[in-house]
């Protein structure tokens, strides 16, 4: 493998020692190790929630550390922003792009390290002509003059990379650079990362993923609950090991589910087309069915027509032409109200923004759906007795972990806010659940319950539409499934038949040929 | 139902905790505190001016009803911005929605037929007028706002600019004469009719009358809508999170609207209520600066609408006793406006206040989960 | 059939198309008019008879909502119909006006120099607004700053006392501009440090100052004795000044007027031409990616909002030491509102936004010059109230029609918190 050549030995080129962050009320890591030596791929595996990204955006110098020390090449460093960590030759790519959607390329490469002539005008040329130079050297190809925003995520992502590059960066951290792509995509990134390991740049990988780490690392390091607790070696370490290591218990990969069941159909799409709010056409004649007692999973990269497809079903969005049945009931004009009445449940993709009050109680947050209805309202007042009843017996039975059902939604962690949103959109008679990334940024704990509750709903029997770009959450879940690219529907498979290759394929290059967007 | 009452208890208690009185009456104690500076610059003695101020305001029975009398329109304006706060929006149009509501009923109130009703129907005909013009007005920016996404708050200004000119002509106008007393040098409007003014507890000046206890029961009814209501219920979950409002179910676009039009609602009726009840007729200027007034005090009282009332009292108080500190120390009432304006500044930027005083943020503050600016540029 | 937006613009167009042909055409004087090109005597002049005007713009409104139609065939084609009825619509209020009224003409290059000139104080508060919205921040306090300076300023030429030195004069207007930034960076405070609602914190600044000025006015300008002086007066600009026609008007004119040009093109050229103004972008839309590029995203914010600041004092400046001299209460009467009316018109750039001022400051002039041609409806004769509400009025159309399809500066209203 190249780099391991650097061995052990040499002092490490990046050094965390007894790294503590806190915020206030959460130990976010605690006296963690870490070092990364020349050339090697070092990857940082951990659940969500475990403090991957705090202790990477404290040696990256956006966070400044609790306690504990820096050390770049032999020398104890402190950084006072980010700026300090770009000239030591750190770069990174964080999870979320952060980029400027609305500049070109150029501009973003450009911005905090500008070229300005004598003038003191902005020299955007000498910037195009260092991405060019870049991009051939690390097979990085963009359009300097592209903008952002128009651009794919995968593309994107080449951006960020460039965007450390083209500061001589030497050390590079990657935050889950994997969780936008696709099954192909990630084979081509990792073959650029090794490229950049030959060319002597030194690599801290971040992953919740075991295959990708198994797949790539020449050193790893677990984080568990703030702490790091222990490395492996990935030519002798299991899936298994490295699991029961990230979660702290034996883990179980699959979702424990009977065969399916399948009934009438309950949600039935045709010749759907819907456009968002730019005008653009989103989702391109969509035809779809499914059925009672079913889970139809659509797969995709985000970003082609997931969210609209969504919204369209659940009456957020009014489809431009074709026509949406739930049952015998046409939907398609219909309210998100009438909708939901109809007994569709929705959990949202952002659940920050869309699926809870944060300042509201999870009282109030439970009868989001329902306030209108009786008991909880008569004649146009509010009834606060069957509310805290029934908030009550839904943070009971929905396992939320809270201190009471008058506390703000907002002060929970995610998994538990999670759990108040499955609460109440499970709580009801459902003809359909419509559930779009339902364990995103989930600990394995929260993922293990939803997942359950999900194939609950289908044997109760119950449509369920899931959503998700986790290919893995759509295998182990769907009994049907469909891949979205570019808004159209171009595949659909049975369970049996859907291979991760084949659906994967599919994600990125849709039915035809065509080149993957550039 | 013991239940729902002990809430309901439970829900007051709520309303009127410690933390909601303690910021704002620490900010009061900051603005005049600078205000004391300002009266040192210009080379006077603030402890006399304060001194003189509080008996000004509240130093004997005439001047506490002056006072009161003072807060009445306040109550209802500052309601009007609270409620459409906890909406999400900001109303900055009470001083127009005022002025069309009190138009609305001087108009009314000289109808002949107006003469010879029982003066409880002639009082609500015409307080029902300011609320119907009042309503429409508001009704403007919030349809506005929810089909195009227009920012009320740029909408409203322009809306006060165009009242006071329209009402200014409707008033001034000669040729041809349409509101204007021509019996009157000045321009004003003729006096309403006697059967619809509102009957005065005290003689002050102004006077102590009926619309006081009409505004302090339309603050019971807007904490009633807001809290005890399905409809208030979604007042408030749009003003918090109009996204997730939207994917509950909720028409964000019609509570957008009806909560700016009952704002606009409140406002008319104390317009209408100010012109029964305090001189009988309407004359355009009257109701300048009240958009600032009732802003303040919304901001002050947290948007609880009952902490408006003391908070109204307080306002009109201090307007109506600077008339005292203007004869006894010689300074001008502006001072009470710097000192106004300065208690704006510290109940809005509270986080100074409660940097000072090292006070924890209330986490259910409806202002601090503002989400007014985030609504710029459209929705 | 449900229109779009275009379709439902052209039937609107349409229609008054049809009522301009069809009903005001055949109704109005049918006495010649005339736009002057110069002040009496002998003008250069350009006559018309007013009904075949106004029938041809209204032949024009109908091909435009016949042309809106085919959007889907052209939508190009469309698009400038709309643009071109759009502009028709000023000349044809003035001939409407014109065939109304007694006058048999009027001086047009004095009207468009008029709505330029007062057009001055709304351009510089656009671009108070643009420094500040493209950093992530709302102003709508533009109002407050522009008061606030305007009223300090005025003071301190007052508490100077000789009101007819030019040096003290520029010395006050100075103070009007640091005035500006004062007020500006209590405006940062709040909103960038204390993380209050920007909108919030910018209606506190206009109410602030509306109280602070009334305070100074009466406490300290009023005694002083001096409630009037004498403004900035008019500076030829040599060559350019003798150009014929518009040389006089246009050339021939005030210093803080001049300055509102230096200030559009120096904004235009800032804030998309260099390294500071391309982070002040960056820090407008996506702070926390210029955060993680070693951008100090407080900092930023804090130097935009101030340089608009500055510029909003200059506009302040303009009321009570160039349009005249003296401040009175709230002088500005909504000037930073409709500045901001035009910053969303312009679309968050400065050369649009500047035009989007100039139409107001257009509106503004063109009451005063009706309200002096004395416009008839029969025997009713237009108020001047009417005239004077024409720019709020438009103020809300143009806000209603193009926000939201106005695309601002992604991270406006959002507080930022440092990470660290």
């Amino acid at each position: 493998m190249p780099g391991v050549s650097a061995g052990p030995d040499a002092a490490p080129v990046l050094e965390a020692r007894q790294i503590t962050k806190t915020f206030p009320g959460v130990i976010a890591n605690e006296d963690i190790d870490f070092a990364l030596h020349q050339g090697e791929i070092h990857c940082l595996l951990g659940e969500n929630g475990a403090g991957k990204s705090t202790l990477m955006n404290v040696l990256y110098g956006l966070y400044a550390p609790t306690g504990g020390e820096i050390v770049v090449r032999g020398e104890t460093v402190r950084f006072a922003s980010s700026a300090d960590a770009i000239a030591r030759g750190i770069g990174m790519v964080h999870q979320h792009f952060q980029l400027i959607p609305t500049f070109t390329v150029a501009e973003n490469v450009a911005l905090g390290d500008e070229v300005t002539t004598r003038w003191r005008n902005l020299d955007l040329a000498a910037t195009r002509d260092r991405i060019v130079e870049i991009g051939e050297r690390y097979g990085l190809a963009v359009n300097p003059d592209a903008i952002v925003g128009e651009l794919s995520v995968g593309v994107q992502q080449r951006i960020e990379l460039i965007k450390a590059l083209e500061r001589d960066a030497e050390i590079l951290i990657l935050d889950e650079p994997t969780a936008v792509l696709t099954p192909g995509e990630v084979d081509d990134f990792f073959d650029v990362v090794r490229t950049l390991v030959d060319k002597g740049k030194s690599i801290v990988f971040i992953t919740h993923k075991l295959r990708e780490v198994l797949a790539v690392a020449d050193r790893i390091t677990v984080l568990r609950g703030g702490r790091a607790v222990g490395s492996a070696d990935p030519s002798t370490a299991t899936e298994q090991d490295l699991a029961n290591l990230m979660v702290g218990r034996d883990v179980v990969f699959t979702v424990e589910k009977p065969p399916a069941n399948p009934g009438a159909v309950r949600l039935e799409l045709r010749d759907v087309n819907v456009t968002d709010e730019r005008g653009v056409e989103t989702c391109r004649s969509i035809d779809l069915r499914v059925r009672a007692g079913e889970i139809f999973g659509i797969a995709g990269v985000e970003g082609n027509g997931q969210r609209e497809l969504v919204e369209a079903v659940t009456g957020m969005r009014t489809p431009a032409s074709g026509s949406i049945r739930l049952g015998d009931d046409d939907i398609t004009h219909a309210s998100p109200r009438q909708v939901a009445d109809l007994g569709v449940g929705h959990v949202p993709e952002d659940r920050n923004r869309h699926g809870v009050v944060g300042p509201f109680s999870i009282a109030d947050n439970m009868v989001l759906n329902r306030y209108h209805h009786a008991p909880f309202s008569q004649r146009f007042l509010r009834r606060d007795a069957p509310i805290r009843e029934l908030a009550t017996e839904l943070v009971e039975q929905y396992d939320v972990r809270t201190p009471g059902i008058d506390v703000a939604v907002a002060t929970l962690s995610g998994g538990n806010q999670q759990k108040v949103i499955v609460a109440r959109e499970m709580s009801r008679p459902l003809q359909l659940l419509v559930v779009a990334q339902p364990t995103r940024g989930l600990d394995v704990g929260s993922i293990e319950f939803i997942h359950r509750r999900i194939v609950q709903m289908r044997d109760e029997g119950a449509a369920v539409l899931l959503v998700s770009a986790e290919l893995d959450e759509i295998l182990s879940l769907s009994d049907r499934i469909g891949v979205l690219y570019r808004g159209e529907l171009v595949g659909e498979f049975d369970r049996e038949s859907a291979t991760r290759e084949r659906v994967g394929l599919l994600m990125a290059r849709g039915r035809g040929d065509s080149e993957v967007p550039t | 139902m013991t239940g729902g009452r002990e809430r309901w208890a439970a829900e007051l208690r709520h309303s009127i905790q410690i933390q909601s009185i303690l910021v704002p009456l620490l900010a009061i104690v900051c603005a005049f505190a600078v205000g004391a500076v300002a009266i040192v610059a210009i080379g006077d003695n603030p402890i006399e001016a304060y001194w003189a101020l509080l008996r000004g305001m509240f130093g004997s029975g005439d001047r506490i009803a002056a006072s009161l009398g003072r807060s009445t329109p306040f109550i209802g304006a500052s309601l009007a911005v609270a409620f459409a706060f906890r909406a999400g929006l900001f109303n900055i149009g009470a001083e127009g929605q005022l002025l069309v509501g009190a138009t609305a009923a001087a108009w009314v109130g000289t109808w002949a037929s107006v003469r010879d009703l029982p003066g409880i129907v002639a009082i609500v005909l015409l307080l029902a007028a300011g609320a119907t013009a009042g309503f429409a007005y508001g009704a403007v920016p919030g349809l506005l706002k929810a089909k195009t996404g227009a920012h009320e708050v740029i909408v409203t200004i322009m809306l006060n600019a165009i009242a006071l000119l329209y009402v200014r002509w409707l008033v001034n106008s000669q040729d041809p004469i349409l509101l204007r007393d021509t019996a009157s040098s000045v321009p004003r409007t003729a006096p309403i009719e006697d059967a619809a003014r509102l009957p005065t507890f005290v003689d002050s000046q102004p006077p102590l009358h009926l619309g006081f206890l009409v505004m302090v029961a339309l603050a019971t009814l807007v904490w009633f809508i807001l809290q005890r209501t399905s409809f208030g219920f979604e007042v408030r979950t749009v003003g918090t999170n109009p996204e997730a409002a939207r994917y509950a179910g909720m028409d964000v676009g019609r509570t957008i609207f009806l909560a700016m039009a009952i704002s606009g609602l409140l406002a008319g009726v104390a317009g209408a209520g100010e012109i029964s009840g305090t001189s009988g007729f309407l004359s355009p200027g009257v109701f300048i600066n009240i958009g600032f007034d009732s802003i303040a005090i919304a901001l002050l009282a947290r948007a609880n609408p009952f902490a408006i009332v003391p908070a109204s009292i307080l306002w009109g108080a201090m307007l109506s006793g600077a008339g005292l500190m203007q004869q006894e120390v010689g300074l001008s009432i502006d001072v009470v406006r710097i000192v106004q304006a300065l208690v704006l500044l510290f109940v809005a930027a509270d986080v100074i206040v409660r940097t000072i005083f090292r006070i924890r943020k209330a986490a259910d503050d409806p202002l601090a989960t503002s989400t007014l600016a985030s609504g710029w540029g459209g929705p | 059939m449900r229109l779009g937006r275009l379709q439902t613009i052209g039937v609107v167009f349409g229609l008054v198309g049809v009522f301009l042909v069809a009903y005001v055409a055949p109704n109005v004087t049918s006495e010649s008019k005339g736009f002057t090109f110069d002040t009496p005597p002998d003008p250069p002049t350009f006559s018309f008879t007013p009904g075949v005007v106004i029938a041809v713009i209204g032949v024009l409104y109908v091909l435009t909502a016949v042309a809106s139609f085919f959007e889907s065939r052209s939508r190009r084609t469309a698009q400038l119909a709309l643009l071109g009825s759009g502009l028709l619509f000023l000349p044809l209020i003035i001939v409407v006006a014109l065939a109304l009224s007694e006058s048999s003409g009027t001086n047009v290059v004095q009207l468009v120099v008029e709505s330029l000139r007062l057009g001055t104080p709304v351009a510089l508060g656009a671009m108070a607004g643009l420094w500040c919205e493209r950093s992530g921040v709302v102003n709508i306090g533009i109002e407050g700053m522009m008061l606030g300076s305007a009223g300090v300023g005025f003071m301190i030429y007052s508490l100077l006392g000789d009101a007819s030195s030019v040096p003290w004069l520029w010395a006050s207007i100075g103070v009007a501009v640091v005035t500006g930034g004062l007020i500006a960076a209590l405006h940062a405070l709040m909103s960038v440090t204390f993380r209050v609602d920007q909108i919030i914190s910018g209606v506190v600044v206009n109410l602030l100052a509306l109280g602070v000025t009334g305070f100074l006015r009466s406490e300290v300008v009023v005694p002083s004795g001096i409630t009037s002086g004498t403004p900035t007066s008019d500076i030829a600009i040599p060559l350019l000044s003798s150009i014929p026609v518009i040389g006089p008007q246009l050339f021939d004119a005030r210093p803080i007027f001049f300055l509102m040009f230096v200030v559009v093109t120096a904004s235009w050229w800032v804030l998309w031409h260099t390294r500071f103004g391309l982070r002040v972008r960056s820090v407008g839309e996506n702070p926390h990616a210029a955060e993680t590029l070693g951008i100090d995203v407080i900092r930023t914010r804090y130097v935009a909002v101030i340089i608009g600041g500055l510029i909003a004092g200059l506009g302040g400046a303009w009321f009570s030491m160039e349009s005249q001299g003296g401040f009175q209460d709230n002088m500005t009467n909504g000037a930073g509102f409709i500045a901001l009316a035009a910053l969303i018109f312009g679309k968050w750039r400065p050369w649009t936004a500047f035009g989007g001022a100039m139409l107001f400051g257009f509106t503004r002039a063109l009451g005063s010059r009706l309200q002096i041609l004395g416009v008839e409806v029969g025997d009713f004769e237009i108020p001047s109230e009417f005239w004077q509400s024409l720019p709020f009025v438009v103020t809300i159309v143009v806000v209603a029609g193009l926000i939201g399809r106005a695309v601002p500066p992604a991270s406006i209203g959002q507080p930022f918190e440092r990470s660290r």
